[in-house]
């Protein structure tokens, strides 16, 4: 069953035309990876898709139902979740409070203090500092309480850009872990990486994206073997 | 000859770092010596007896009141600033509106002895009417001038604050003239029980006593060999603030909608992507700031009886003044930087010789001298990211 259906997405920046007739499909319970150099458009798909910045053209379906035209918050509210790039965490807001901006679209006190529990037991870093200033984490941990944040949110569909940026090699591991085991527990994923072997061999699917069209898609472990991404993406000769 | 190793310089001890960082600032050091001089004057009036103790509990009862209503109008400044990186110039015609607004409710509650008869219902009535008109005007304000300029560069919101401002004291003008009205005297008698010996009357040839009068009552009070005048009211509205202030701390703090507010003011495209629907957290901040507004209306209204169209211009711009003080932004700052200001300017005139109304002069002559030594005021945070 096809989750998200992206079709033909125009956007622009002002006058910069940032995609260019963008369509992708996730289907349920899949990891779908967007990869591409800069400038590309994956961070603006994202945007899009989650009602920052709004298509001028095309159509975005989440199971069958028009989000397009729908405000952010809306769109966050249907289970469209974002972990944006650059972690984004709120620094003079405690970790809990993090975490509880998180589910500001959930109603069920016990249902969020139960998700809360499930993350500090999953994340116990962010349990010991859970009083602590979101600013005062190291990059790991604000990458993992950024995590926790989208999680809190029940997404049907996460969004993670970028999640390794600016992240040592062993915290990278770790990442790509924790976001395997979120898609195992059944919560789909786009996943946008400059870190593209380590996203193909994660996903299912994926898409290349070139100055805001897509140039290639294919299962994740065709593409990763195809010549062209291996020698652009893959930095292979 | 150039050695090879450099000279190890003693690393200088605070004491001496703070010399250092000061007297090699030219505007650090007129500062300095201006308050050294600003001292010196006060101890002088001190030792010859020129200001007495008397006078100087006088004056800081007066200045608790003062302070708590810039305190109360400061808020709405901060709030808005936190949130929106903007100075809403209306926001002293916000707190007009309550007071003034405030006033018809109370005149014809005075009219139909209502507020004789149910002085506490009257009062609580007042503030309410007051605190309505300021989230009335405020929430359009957002709505109609601030909102269709979101995206616009900041000078563009700050000039319409201005073009608000002055468009509501005119409307104002217009609707209602531009006389002074003056709010009833009002009496407001509590604990008969324990003030026995206050405002007594007689009843049917009986003497009664009614207790003290909260809101018109001057007293002359015997304390510790000081002979004191005191109007309740002055501590009445501090307590009131304080009351009103803790509210919005809790707020703040503890609430969903203020903590999504914290997380707006921070950043907005992440708090949407929380599904925070940031429209709505930005008119909840009018909205607060309205009704802080509204009630400092009303109380000043209370004491100072007199309202007219261009009565916020004042107290709005030393509010300003104050939460620039306290550090813009920042909720414990403005609160400070309220009764700060108004402390210096109830009480510096007379402890330094200087005549009444150049109190104006005294505190912007402070906010300079704040800015000198804090630039981000003195709870201020230094900015080390650009807002977004």
């Amino acid at each position: 069953m096809t989750l998200l259906q992206v079709e033909d997405i125009h956007t622009y920046y002002g006058r910069i035309h940032a995609l260019k007739g963008v369509s992708l499909a996730v289907e349920q319970g899949e990891i779908v990876t967007l990869i591409g150099g800069n400038g590309a458009g994956k961070t603006t798909t994202l945007n899009t898709i989650c009602g920052i910045t709004p298509a001028a053209k095309g159509r975005i379906l989440l199971n069958g139902e028009d989000i397009t035209h729908l405000p952010a918050h809306q769109i966050v509210a249907r289970g469209v979740v974002q972990s944006p790039e650059g972690r984004k965490i709120f620094t003079r807001l405690t970790v809990r409070e993090n975490l509880e901006m998180g589910a500001f679209t959930q109603k069920n006190p016990a249902q969020i203090a139960q998700d809360m529990e499930f993350i500090f037991s999953r994340l116990p870093r962010l349990k010991e500092r859970h009083n602590q200033l979101g600013g005062t984490l190291s990059g790991g941990e604000q990458q993992m309480l950024a995590i926790g944040r989208a999680l809190m949110a029940r997404p049907r569909i996460l969004l993670l850009d970028e999640p390794s940026m600016g992240l040592a090699p062993v915290l990278v591991e770790e990442i790509f872990e924790l976001i395997r085991r979120i898609n195992e527990q059944g919560t789909t994923i786009l996943l946008v990486e400059q870190n593209a072997r380590m996203a193909l061999e994660i996903a299912h699917h994926g898409y290349v994206l070139q100055s805001g069209l897509v140039a290639l898609s294919d299962k994740a472990s065709v593409l990763i073997h195809d010549e062209a991404v291996r020698k652009v993406y893959l930095g292979e000769a | 000859m150039v050695s090879d190793t450099p000279t190890l310089v003693s690393s200088p001890s605070r004491w001496t770092g703070f010399l250092d960082r000061n007297l090699r600032n030219p505007l650090r050091l007129v500062g300095i010596i201006l308050m050294a001089y600003l001292a010196y004057i006060a101890i002088a009036n001190i030792a010859s007896g020129q200001f007495t103790l008397e006078r100087f509990v006088r004056l800081f009862i007066f200045g608790l009141a003062q302070g708590s209503i810039y305190a109360l109008i400061a808020l709405g400044y901060t709030l808005v600033y936190g949130i929106l990186s903007m100075i809403n110039f209306a926001h002293s015609e916000v707190f007009m509106a309550g007071a003034y607004i405030g006033f018809f409710a109370i005149n014809a509650m005075d009219q139909s002895g209502f507020l004789d008869d149910q002085t506490f219902l009257a009062l609580l009535i007042t503030v309410l009417v007051g605190m309505s008109a300021s989230v009335t005007i405020a929430v359009l304000l957002e709505r109609i001038a601030y909102r269709p300029l979101r995206g616009a560069p900041r000078l563009v919101p700050l000039i319409t604050a201005i073009g608000a401002s002055i468009t509501l004291q005119q409307l104002f003008l217009r609707l209602f003239g531009s006389g002074t009205r003056v709010y009833p005297d009002v009496n407001f008698f509590v604990l008969p029980g324990i003030f026995n010996n206050l405002e007594c009357i007689e009843v049917n040839g009986a003497q009664v006593c009614r207790g003290l009068d909260l809101i018109g009552g001057r007293y002359e009070v015997e304390f510790l060999g000081l002979s004191l005048q005191i109007r309740p009211i002055y501590f009445l509205v501090f307590f009131l603030a304080v009351i009103f202030m803790a509210a919005l701390w809790f707020f703040v703090k503890r609430t969903k909608t203020g903590k999504a507010m914290r997380a707006v003011a921070e950043d907005k495209k992440t708090a949407a992507l929380m599904g925070i629907d940031v429209d709505r957290v930005i008119v909840t901040t009018f909205v607060l700031g309205a009704v802080l507004a509204g009630a400092g209306g009303v109380f000043f209204a209370l004491y100072n009886t007199q309202v007219q169209p261009f009565m916020g211009f004042f107290p709005g711009i030393k509010a300003f003044t104050a939460a620039v003080v306290g550090g813009i932004g920042n909720i414990p700052g403005a609160m400070f930087g309220g009764m700060f200001l108004g402390m210096v300017e109830s009480i510096a005139p007379s402890l330094l010789g200087i005549p009444n109304q150049l109190r104006d002069v005294i505190v912007f002559g402070m906010l300079i001298l704040v800015l000198i030594f804090r630039p981000t005021g003195i709870f201020g945070e230094v900015l080390s990211e650009k807002k977004a």
